[in-house]
């Protein structure tokens, strides 16, 4: 090879390293912004499947009360009731509440649950035990604290025992997982306690006379 | 995992769901405890005043606080030298650790460090009051919430203080909180579940917690004057009385504004857990745990 095709060759390459290192930082940024977005995208996806299981919505407009922070106090739960068509199936119920919970107020200082979480799941036993599946947001994206965590599964719990019934006390799962803590503080081995009155017996069937 | 009441001694030893550092902690735990044993037995047979002070003269079997919280006449196994033991240990728990920050503010400040500095100052008013502190990590490293309880399980006569810095409430409030219920179970042997261990001492904890909190509505207004329940992780597994106190918060601008807290933060704790130590009176003797 000539000295002219050598240095020719070198400063291609030169040229070649020089453009690498100048677009390796652009390209780097929009492989995290597409990463970002493909995340942002499942969250969304999730939350949209989820949601999508509502009841009748040209059905009866129930009077619903969900508990939000109370906003002279943060660290209080106050009720605030809304209509929705409430499913009369526990399960989806459960459901409907918990995704309204999760939409969170109009005033966002009033919220308890962190706006990316998701409801994935919710299962009912015949115990009476609710089983609520979240996305990992929920633990990722809730200030960490033992206020701030207790609030939070206290909204989910009160809002259970107001409009659910059937659910006795409640196991959260985070992505189909049991966890230690919420956050790093609040406690989610057990269960907790959403209603101690009686289990409502279903009205008795009359009798056939035949 | 489950604490095994040996002689009153409270034994951990399998729990599947603890990691490597707590599995370690659990296998090791027997034998450091057994090797504790013996030389508590050596001690206790010996006339002369133990390496650590003097020990109390025999006194006939006191009821255990588990049986004391839980209202019942089902006593520790009975030990032929069982006496009463006061509180003297206190066991400090600065939250998280290590590459577990805890709660973040804004201006930086991490929960993890901010109780650090705390510990510094509680373990100097504890210490001043006359009680032994033992802290549940030194430095930046993150012991699992067994490798915590474990350290308070192997004391006697001890209770135990988590610290915490909230990430909400009221700027310059402090909050204190015992377990939420949880049933005191032992099995057909008479060992108390690992997962549960906390449950006997319920009752002493809320007792505790209130004396510290209202020492804290003493000194930070807006603060609670009772004691608050939340079922804290790191309390459950803890086989003495124990609390969680959360300051508010990592939201602050200034960091000097939670560093002038600790002073009195410090104080209420320390007057608190003199209080309450007239209270906790638990059954014991020389190698023997409730």
């Amino acid at each position: 090879m000539s000295p002219k095709w050598r240095s020719g060759l070198i400063f291609g390459l030169a040229i070649a390293v020089c453009g690498a290192a100048i677009y390796l930082p652009t390209l780097r940024q929009r492989v995290k912004r597409t990463a970002k977005l493909v995340q942002e995208t499942e969250e969304q996806a999730r939350r949209e499947l989820t949601q999508a299981i509502t009841g009748n919505p040209n059905g009866p407009r129930v009077k619903t009360k969900l508990f939000w922070a109370s906003g002279a106090d943060g660290a209080k739960l106050t009720a605030v009731t809304v209509e929705l068509p409430l499913a009369d199936d526990p399960v989806l119920r459960a459901k409907q509440v918990l995704n309204t919970l999760l939409a969170g107020p109009v005033d966002a200082d009033l919220r308890t649950l962190p706006p990316d979480a998701a409801l994935l799941e919710f299962y009912l036993m015949p115990d009476g035990t609710g089983i609520a599946d979240f996305s990992e947001a929920i633990g990722t994206s809730i200030p960490s604290g033992i206020e701030s965590e207790q609030l939070a599964v206290d909204s989910i719990t009160r809002t259970l025992e107001a409009n659910v019934p059937q659910v006795r006390q409640l196991k959260i799962l985070i992505h189909g997982q049991e966890v230690d803590t919420l956050a790093g503080h609040l406690d989610l081995t057990g269960t907790f306690v959403v209603s101690t009155k009686p289990a409502a017996t279903p009205p008795a069937k009359p009798a056939k006379v035949s | 995992m489950l604490l095994g009441m040996r002689s009153g001694l409270l034994v951990p030893f399998s729990n599947e769901r603890t990691g490597g550092r707590s599995r370690f902690a659990v296998l090791t735990t027997p034998f450091v405890v057994c090797a504790a044993l013996s030389f508590a037995g050596w001690a206790a047979s010996s006339p002369r005043r133990g390496p650590f002070g003097t020990r109390a003269k025999q006194a006939p079997p006191v009821q255990s606080p588990v049986a004391q919280a839980a209202g019942t006449a089902q006593a520790i196994p009975a030990s032929p030298a069982v006496q009463p033991v006061g509180l003297n240990v206190v066991v400090l728990d600065p939250a998280h650790g290590g590459t577990d920050y805890g709660a973040r503010g804004t201006e930086g400040i991490r929960e993890s460090e901010v109780v650090m500095e705390f510990t510094v100052q509680v373990r100097r008013a504890l210490e001043s009051q006359g009680f032994q502190v033992v802290q549940t990590r030194m430095g930046n490293e993150n012991p699992s919430f067994d490798d915590r309880s474990a350290v308070a399980n192997a004391q006697q006569g001890a209770v135990f203080v988590s610290l915490h810095i909230g990430s909400t409430g009221l700027p310059g409030t402090v909050r204190v909180y015992a377990n939420e219920e949880l049933p005191a179970e032992t099995d057909a042997t008479g060992l108390i579940p690992w997962e549960r261990a906390q449950g006997p001492f319920l009752s002493l904890s809320r007792k505790l917690g209130d004396f510290v909190q209202g020492q804290m509505a003493l000194r930070f207004k807006g603060s609670p004057n009772t004691v608050q329940s939340a079922a804290v992780r790191q309390l459950r597994t803890t086989a003495a009385p124990a609390i969680a106190v959360e300051v508010s918060s990592v939201t602050v601008e200034n960091r000097n504004d939670l560093d002038r807290m600790a002073p009195g933060v410090a104080d209420a704790i320390a007057k608190g857990v003199a209080a309450f130590k007239p209270s906790y009176v638990v059954a014991g003797a020389a190698g023997v745990r409730p």
